[in-house]
């Protein structure tokens, strides 16, 4: 009680149905190697990784594919010892066809890491260690796979007051931040603690929703005695793991429009991207796997699963049984996530969850006039007008959109969610948004 | 694995929707109208029904023929039309002609909506657009008041009920005043225990205050409409009309009497939270509810007609544009006020 009582949360948002106990109770499990790896150089935001092996190469679990080939670009790793078979073309789950290595594992191998001895993380200058974590390959884990490095090189004149650990997971069906906040608290502790003191941060905060008090347990036991870092229990509310949003409920600051978190000196890291801190400082260990929950109505067997980076969804969701009612799968949560065109894609960095839905589950609401009731207002968290936005988008005025701050929306889909006329506002705003972006480049 | 991939459904999130629809909140708005037709049927006799159903038929008979949608009638799976057909017959008299009520529910839906370009588009509250045109229409009809017949008169249907279209200029049923004309020219206040009850004169729905109050505290509690503008309407005409009364209580009327009586209660909860002709942000409702108020009490009070809610509520049915506009959302990260 006194928890529900000191918990957070921003202003606005919807209260989607959280499916979570699928898999919220389901211990995480070793996916089995599989054959072949499909690596894309890019599945981060930046610039493509470059590569420095050779399809024919053999490669040990762990080691370097491809190196980062600019400041906003990061390291890609082998997720399996064996051969590099080619590089060549392959299917990306945004739809593209994307350069990508392709990697042959060995049958034979034991696919043990090799150990390694733990970096002084404190001994390193903090170039160094922005190097560092752009030599392990670390990106946002939370989906958006923004390089880690970046957010550590502050521009001159700014600083880190505080680090926010983003372990809402407000994502419906989501549970591997929360299996892993319960399973591994030390390593997201372990890791706050390393990048807070890098950053010279203040305090550390790990922000975690109500509907995971175990994991807000678990973690609370792995603090430090009077350290910086705490955990702050949040509402549970959509979207409050976008960082604008986290940043409001936790300290009630505003990033102004435009910004980001750095404006008001704040970093904001997810607690899987802060375990894959620990595992490489402490074990020198790449991110080369990932937790990934799989649920849904169509699969069978439901789990959380560490899966090797490059495994095709379809040996995923294989091994949790994919049943033959499944319609329609999504990467990442059911609000933002991407529907796949083909099973044949691999999982990335950013993959959080991989959803199947069945034709029973799925929802194509029947498209009614709108008739101006304000939910969507009610739901948006960036405090615009979905509606409006929607109607312009439709009428195609651009200058309009851009006027109303279109390109502030980040596409959360509350609004959607929540109309009740079944109007595609966030697919009609995601449009106009990269209309407007298109003709910006062309006038610059 | 490959049956999965042929038919692998791409389209675009969220993939969750939640399950409350438009035609459901019609629905709900239409299921609680029932408790207040009932209560019409049993203060004003079986008549009253007739008068819904045949508002209702014309109602959804213009949508059926007029509404932009393809294919013809394709509109009407919304649920709009019989909710606009139901609460025009509600602001009706008792005896009223149905061929009135079947010509107001068209006009409502035809010149208040579908001339708009449908639902969502349009500027005023189509019930009260046909209730509009049939006061303009036929002023005496809509001006002749019956007093309740209660049970005892339960299976009655007044003759001018049943006249015939534009055969007979009078309706011959004995007028009597409501509560608010008796206020107005007589300057008597009928107790508020009969206006609770609903035994009183006046439209078909806007009889028993207790009956309208229940209804619309469910619908709020349900999240059906905008809670805050009949909270501001109420409030507005509380306060408001408190103040004269306090000053000089044997020339004005009680505020209880102000929100028990007439027609506020019935447009507080059902037809000024119609979301297409209110503002949508929240600070807007306020202002619309509080503007509601403000022209009920100045035209009960101080104006010609005694009862004002319709026009109060066309007047800022026509001002929501601009209050819209002007109370806009903010904008996350972007000041105080919209920049």
């Amino acid at each position: 009680m006194t928890q529900a009582r000191s918990a957070k949360s921003f202003s606005h948002g919807v209260h989607p149905a959280e499916h979570k106990q699928a898999s919220s109770a389901l211990p995480v499990e070793r996916m089995p190697f599989v054959s072949l790896y499909t690596l894309p150089l890019s599945m981060h935001l930046g610039a493509p990784s470059r590569p420095v092996v050779q399809a024919g190469d053999q490669v040990r679990r762990g080691q370097v594919l491809a190196e980062p080939s600019g400041f906003v670009s990061t390291t890609l790793h082998s997720p399996a010892t064996g051969r590099v078979v080619s590089m060549d073309l392959a299917r990306h789950p945004n739809g593209q066809y994307v350069p990508c290595m392709m990697i042959e594992a060995d049958p034979f191998d034991t696919q043990q890491f090799e150990p390694a001895e733990p970096i002084d993380w404190r001994a390193l200058p903090i170039d160094g260690f922005i190097e560092h974590v752009q030599r392990a390959g670390l990106v946002g884990m939370g989906g958006a796979a923004f390089p880690t490095h970046v957010k550590y090189k502050l521009p001159e004149g700014k600083r880190c007051q505080r680090l926010v650990i983003n372990g809402c997971e407000c994502e419906p069906f989501l549970t591997c931040d929360h299996r892993l906040m319960l399973e591994r608290p030390a390593a997201v502790v372990r890791g706050a603690e390393i990048v807070a003191s890098k950053l010279g941060a203040d305090s550390a905060t790990i922000g975690v929703e109500l509907n995971k008090s175990d994991a807000i347990a678990a973690v609370r036991h792995e603090l430090p005695a009077d350290g910086p870092i705490a955990v702050q229990p949040l509402k549970v509310k959509y979207p409050q793991g976008a960082e604008k949003m986290l940043i409001k409920a936790m300290f009630g600051v505003e990033v102004p429009a435009g910004k980001l978190p750095l404006d008001v000196d704040i970093v904001v890291n997810n607690v899987s991207t802060m375990a894959a801190i620990t595992d490489y400082f402490e074990r020198g260990q790449p991110l080369v796997e990932r937790i990934v929950t799989v649920a849904g109505p169509g699969v069978d067997r439901p789990a959380n699963l560490v899966v090797p980076i490059g495994t095709p969804v379809r040996e995923v969701l294989q091994y949790c049984k994919i049943n033959h009612e499944a319609r329609q799968v999504v990467m990442g949560g059911p609000m933002m996530g991407m529907p796949l065109a083909s099973l044949d894609v691999p999982v990335l960095k950013g993959t959080s969850g991989l959803l199947a839905f069945t034709e029973a589950a799925l929802n194509h609401p029947n498209e009614y006039a709108c008739i101006q009731c304000g939910r969507c207002l009610e739901a948006c968290g960036n405090l615009l007008n979905p509606s409006r936005l929607a109607r312009l988008a439709r009428a195609e005025l651009y200058d309009e959109l851009h006027q109303e701050h279109v390109l502030d929306c980040m596409e959360c889909g509350a609004c959607t969610f929540a109309c009740p006329s079944g109007v595609p506002v966030v697919h009609l705003i995601r449009a106009a948004k990269a209309t407007i972006r298109k003709r910006g480049s062309k006038d610059a | 694995m490959s049956r999965h991939e042929s038919r692998l459904l791409v389209e675009s999130g969220p993939f969750l929707r939640r399950e409350l629809t438009t035609p459901g909140l019609m629905n709900e708005v239409t299921l609680a109208l029932a408790p207040v037709i009932l209560a019409a049927v049993w203060f004003f006799g079986i008549g009253a029904l007739l008068i819904v159903i045949a508002s209702v038929a014309g109602a959804v008979g213009t949508e059926w023929l007029f509404a932009p949608s393809r294919p013809r009638g394709a509109s009407l799976r919304d649920g709009s039309a019989v909710l606009t057909g139901i609460l025009l017959a509600l602001t009706l008299p008792p005896a009223v002609p149905l061929w009135m009520a079947f010509v107001g529910g068209a006009v409502g839906v035809g010149l208040g909506k579908t001339v708009f370009g449908g639902l969502g588009q349009n500027l005023f509250n189509p019930a009260l657009v046909g209730r509009a045109f049939l006061q303009a229409a036929f002023p005496t009809a809509m001006t002749t008041w019956s007093e309740p017949t209660g049970a005892g008169g339960l299976l009655s249907i007044r003759a001018s009920n049943l006249a015939l279209p534009l055969m007979s200029g009078t309706v011959d049923a004995v007028s009597t005043a409501t509560p608010l004309g008796a206020m107005k020219f007589e300057h008597a206040e009928t107790p508020i225990s009969l206006l609770l009850r609903g035994d009183t004169a006046g439209s078909l729905g806007e009889t028993s205050a207790i009956i309208i109050i229940v209804c619309g505290l469910v619908l709020a509690l349900r999240g059906t409409f905008d809670w805050r503008i009949p909270l501001a309407m109420l409030l507005s005409v509380a306060v408001l009309a408190a103040v004269p009364w306090w000053i000089k209580p044997e020339a004005f009327p009680s505020p209880w009497f102000m929100l028990t009586s007439g027609g506020l209660l019935f447009g507080a909860v059902y037809m000024a939270t119609d979301p297409v002709t209110s503002p949508t942000a929240p600070l807007g409702a306020w202002v619309f509810g509080l503007g509601i108020g403000l022209i009920v009490v100045l035209i009960r009070l101080w104006g010609g007609l005694a009862e004002g809610v319709m026009y109060a509520i066309l007047l800022m049915n026509s001002a929501a544009p601009l209050i819209e506009q002007a109370t806009q959302p903010r904008g996350f990260g972007r000041g105080r006020w919209a920049g």
